[in-house]
């Protein structure tokens, strides 16, 4: 019973579609961070943005659905 | 059935035709072995045009290498390129001028391409004849089209200031499209839309005819308008492919090079400088190949990105 609730909980967590919004919505920001022309601090945080949306998504993609 | 055809003696003198040793090798091989075997030059292939100058390219970014000092030393600098690249106010307004140039392009080409496709899906008499025309453009070679516009932007010559003119009373010989500060990213975000508009209105057309005729006939018999159904059951069918279509072209135009190269090269001075220009002038005016490298990877990076959003769309139609 223990086992089963644990592996739900797990399942809900690690569950592909809210993760990958989650790292969409980084990609986003890191690309409308990279091209706006309000705030060079923003420009120059972009990149990192937009690669912690990368990793995320290629790690995400592979959780269940 | 087709065998049988082959004749007896053309059979016997292919089979001979394999030297023995050989086909006692391949008869001994399992399935996976042959398909390994028909992978691998596709494999040897990849990892040695794509695979193996991406991460060649990543090592560079870190080093202060420079492709015309070949004898120089060669010093690992860590992220001082990506550092130079992320505060440099010069990059950013390249980022800038790409921005423009993607926003522009892409709405006019998804306002122009989903109106054409609304009206083509009229299928009234002679639609498929006019499909084909507005396609043409998209079948030509970008440097066929960058070469051509030049010459209907000149002042002089040129058909599109007459065209300007005939219209607004201007004299044409007044305005230089490609020459003026204002007009020339304008100069390249007309073109674009020309040249891909009927890409949009493909993808667009596709979309439309995806929606199934008893949807409307529904949505007339309880007497919504047209214009109720435009917006209740066109608009929202059909956006899962209007946003594949500005994926699609918002990757495409983010790393937009020879239209740019070919129109303006990047002038006049570097308004029409887009990030693409910026790194063919890192790499191979000023030869700072480690700074471009890096820079490269940013971009790469960015286009990757998006590349993940759009599949996640594609996902998203395909499933519908």
């Amino acid at each position: 019973m223990t086992d089963m609730s644990q592996k739900s909980l797990m399942a809900r967590i690690f569950c592909r579609g809210p993760w990958e919004t989650a790292a969409t919505a980084f990609i986003g920001a890191g690309v409308i961070m990279l091209m706006q022309p309000f705030a060079l601090a923003l420009y120059t945080w972009s990149f990192l943005t937009t690669l912690t949306g990368v990793v995320m998504f290629v790690i995400v993609s592979k959780f269940p659905e | 059935m087709t065998g049988s055809h082959i004749p007896d003696a053309l059979a016997n003198r292919l089979a001979t035709a394999t030297p023995p040793k050989l086909a006692a090798r391949v008869r001994g091989l399992s399935d996976k072995a042959i398909a390994w075997l028909f992978i691998t030059p596709t494999m040897i292939l990849l990892l040695a045009i794509n695979i193996f100058p991406l991460i060649w390219t990543i090592r560079l970014s870190f080093t202060n290498f420079r492709a015309n000092r070949t004898n120089a030393v060669v010093k690992g600098i860590g992220l001082d390129n990506y550092t130079s690249i992320l505060t440099d106010p010069d990059i950013w307004a390249a980022m800038q001028s790409t921005a423009h140039f993607v926003f522009w392009t892409i709405t006019l080409q998804t306002l122009i391409g989903f109106t054409l496709a609304y009206l083509l899906d009229r299928k009234f008499r002679g639609h498929g004849f006019w499909t084909t025309i507005i396609l043409i453009p998209m079948m030509l070679s970008p440097a066929v089209v960058g070469n051509f516009w030049r010459f209907l932007y000149q002042p002089q010559i040129g058909l599109f200031n007459y065209i300007i003119s005939f219209f607004t009373g201007v004299d044409p010989s007044s305005f230089e499209m490609i020459g003026s500060v204002t007009l020339a990213p304008w100069s390249i975000i007309i073109v674009d839309t020309w040249m891909w508009t009927p890409y949009v209105m493909l993808i667009c057309l596709a979309g439309l005819r995806s929606i199934p005729d008893y949807i409307y006939e529904a949505a007339e018999v309880d007497r919504a308008s047209t214009w109720r159904q435009f917006w209740s059951i066109t608009i929202p069918m059909a956006l899962p492919f209007i946003m594949l279509a500005v994926l699609f072209r918002g990757i495409e135009n983010f790393k937009m090079f020879d239209m740019v190269n070919l129109l303006t090269s990047g002038g006049p001075g570097s308004t029409t400088e887009v990030a693409s220009i910026t790194l063919k002038r890192e790499a191979f005016e000023k030869w700072r190949t480690g700074f471009s490298s890096a820079f490269a990877i940013i971009l790469f990076v960015t286009v990757f990105g998006l590349a993940n959003i759009y599949v996640k769309a594609l996902n998203q139609v395909k499933s519908r």
